[in-house]
């Protein structure tokens, strides 16, 4: 009680000033992680709405709750809001923002008035992807194919295509700050062998961010461009390839899925390590694994173009490739398993989502191995099989990420405590709703049912009652910590500075931590992870 | 007390580097302009020469001295860290990786509808 009663009382990032404009004009990493949370919440909302709308029109066989051309609007609008304004920044801006500096020892990031202007530079992409929307809206798909895009569709292509192009700096420049500040604001002692595996795996993701996300604004911006002017770069008649923009968009948005993959592996590897209190089993393979997949996933984007008609020479070494990337996310599973294996396991909340993800990605990165075999792939591309498996990595992988770490990390970003068993019961929900929302979908896929149709035969009915019957079980799981995590603001328990008994820099400042994050620069003499070695007393008293 | 040197770790002091120190004469810039115009004009004048394809992959040659040029000296490239080449050079190999694999499409594409034929 005695180190809550003075976290309260003592300066930190919250209290230290009040006021929109002590937000607006902040430049300290934590009040911006705050602002990208409020903002991403938002579209959360607003994504999760459209889909809870697809998932109504699909009760039925019947397509009779919406038309086919506002059907094609939801799915494009749910998948745009999703993949760029909500998972691509959600645990890079919102926990890596928090807690990367804490984590090495550092006063802020190396950038704060960069940090600050990505978030301004998010939301301007965000109004006018929102403005598109509500004007009339875009029928795309996220995937912005040509030559629907730049030649027939008649909806507003141009404005979601912008905004996505301006939010991509806001992207880049989270990418830049978290390389510079992981380079250059290590604590003394804080060597690359003895970086937490969240600074490595978001070390990773930045890279991807800096190197590929110019791509996709220059793809994007030219199907404005080719919409506008017809200058011809996709158009064959002007000598122009519509394959080119697959091959542009996707070697940016295949690095993309794991931009939005390896931060949550990295929340994962605190979090196991923490709640079964041992070292990560094989550090250094974790950290390089992620190095790895950043790497190779740039040789691998055609296998989203089984079909589209290019080579199949060219089909062959692309689905060789993709095999490839299966080595580095595996070494991950089974180390994050090893690591289990005689550990003091405890099951608290962040565990609990932990657990779902190593499952859940399991299933949805074996199953994108079935995709990158060809023959697989020819028989379900553009099936439910295909949205199944992303979404098990997305949602039943980063989403579920992002949960665990919001759990993790909130009693040092709010200095309060979640109620526990409500907690279980949120995780206990987004596991069982998301299983039935998206398992049915491997079979209806693999039973042929075509994706983005607002219409399907009766004997695929059974099936898609399940997937809408899970989605609502799976909201009332998002929407219970949502609430919780509110109530707790006021009425939660003071948190102390360590509730895990974690080791980890973060852990040995107050909560929440004051601006400046430690009073004294630590100086680090242990490796990561030392839970075995630590005497947990002296770990959790810090100051 | 806490200002924007102490937020750097003092070990890593000694790769310090200012960009702003290196002076670069007025002339070298003048120079390099004067190579940038030489090589605009040289653009236009090879796209009235017929090549068929080495149009395009002169045209593309010289776009890349230019940028090159102004990379080294106009962006101070030359007078950089080795932290900064290796940046420029990653950023280029991922834009060769882009270019080789697409070139594994559109190189092939024709070969099995030529067997069939
Ligand atoms: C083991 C690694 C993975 C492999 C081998 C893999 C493979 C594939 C393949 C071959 C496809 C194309 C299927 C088709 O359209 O016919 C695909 C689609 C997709 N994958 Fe994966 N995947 C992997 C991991 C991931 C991860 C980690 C994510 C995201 C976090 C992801 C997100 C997606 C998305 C969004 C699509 C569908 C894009 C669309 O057409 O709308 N994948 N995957
Ligand atoms: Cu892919």
């Amino acid at each position: 009680m005695a180190t809550a009663v003075q976290s309260v009382e003592r300066e930190n990032y919250l209290n230290s000033n009040y006021g929109i404009k002590s937000w607006l004009l902040t430049s300290d990493h934590k009040r911006i992680a705050m602002l990208y949370l409020i903002s991403i919440t938002a579209m959360f909302w607003i994504g999760g709405f459209f889909a809870m709308l697809i998932r109504l029109e699909l009760l039925t066989p019947a397509g009779d709750l919406v038309s086919s051309d506002t059907y094609n609007k939801l799915f494009t609008m749910h998948g745009i809001i999703m993949v760029f304004f909500f998972l691509i920044p959600s645990v890079p801006a919102v926990i890596g923002n928090f807690v990367i500096p804490l984590m090495i020892g550092a006063k802020d990031l190396a950038f704060p008035r960069i940090n600050l202007l990505s978030w301004y530079i998010y939301m301007a992409g965000a109004i006018t992807a929102i403005v598109a929307m509500v004007t009339g809206g875009v029928d795309t798909g996220w995937t912005f194919y040509t030559p629907f895009s730049t030649t027939y569709s008649n909806t507003h292509v141009i404005g979601a295509a912008i905004g996505i192009f301006i939010a991509g700096f806001s992207s880049i420049f989270t990418g830049l700050n978290f390389i510079v500040t992981i380079h250059r604001m290590r604590a003394p002692g804080m060597t690359w062998r003895r970086l937490p595996l969240f600074c490595w795996s978001n070390y990773a993701a930045a890279l991807i961010m800096v190197l590929g996300t110019p791509v996709v604004a220059i793809t994007l911006l030219l199907v404005a461009l080719e919409r506008a002017f017809n200058i011809g770069v996709f158009n064959p008649q002007l000598g122009g390839d519509p394959l080119l923009f697959q091959h542009l968009f996707w070697f940016y948005s295949h690095p993309a899925v794991y931009i939005m993959i390896l931060p949550g592996m990295g929340v994962i590897s605190e979090i196991i390590a923490c709640f079964s209190r041992k070292r990560v089993f094989g550090y250094e393979f974790v950290a390089l694994a992620s190095i790895a997949i950043a790497v190779l996933g740039f040789l691998v984007w055609a296998h989203h173009m089984f079909v589209a008609g290019i080579s199949v020479y060219a089909a062959l070494v692309f689905s060789l490739l993709s095999y490839l990337v299966a080595i580095p996310s595996a070494v991950k599973v089974f180390n994050w398993t090893a690591t289990l294996y005689k550990g003091s396991i405890r099951y608290e909340t962040p565990m609990l989502y932990a657990f779902g993800f190593i499952g859940l990605f399991t299933v949805g990165g074996l199953t994108g191995v079935f995709l990158a075999s060809l023959g697989i792939d020819v028989h379900v591309t553009d099936t439910y099989f295909v949205v199944a498996h992303f979404h098990y990595v997305m949602v039943g992988g980063m989403v579920m990420a992002y949960m665990a770490g919001l759990h993790f990390w909130w009693p040092k970003i709010s200095g309060r405590m979640y109620p526990e068993a409500w907690a279980k019961l949120s995780a206990l929900l987004v596991f069982v709703g998301f299983n039935t929302t998206f398992f049915p979908q491997f079979i209806l896929g693999y039973m042929g049912s075509p994706r983005r149709y607002h219409a399907y035969p009766p004997e695929f009915q059974v099936l898609n009652v399940l997937s809408t019957a899970g989605a609502s079980i799976l909201a009332v799981g998002y929407v219970l910590p949502m609430i919780y995590f509110l109530w707790s603001l006021r009425y939660g328990e003071l948190a102390p500075p360590n509730p895990w008994n974690a080791v980890g820099l973060e852990w040995m400042t107050p909560s929440p931590p004051p601006t400046h994050n430690f009073d004294e620069t630590p100086i680090v003499t242990w490796e990561a992870y030392d839970y075995e070695h630590q005497p947990q007393e002296e770990v959790s008293v810090g100051h | 007390m806490h200002n924007l040197q102490d937020r750097f770790h003092p070990g890593s002091a000694q790769e310090h580097f200012d960009p702003m120190s290196h002076v670069v004469p007025i002339r070298m810039y003048v120079t390099i302009w004067a190579a940038l115009m030489i090589f605009t004009g040289l653009t236009v004048f090879a796209a009235t020469v017929e090549l068929h394809v080495f149009n395009i992959v002169l045209a593309l040659l010289i776009a890349t001295i230019k940028g090159t040029l102004v990379a080294l000296f106009f962006m101070h490239l030359r007078y950089s860290t080795k932290l900064t080449m290796v940046t420029v050079i990653a950023a280029i190999f991922f834009l060769f990786i882009l270019f080789g694999l697409s070139m594994t499409d559109y190189l092939t594409r024709a070969w099995l509808t030529n067997t069939i034929h």
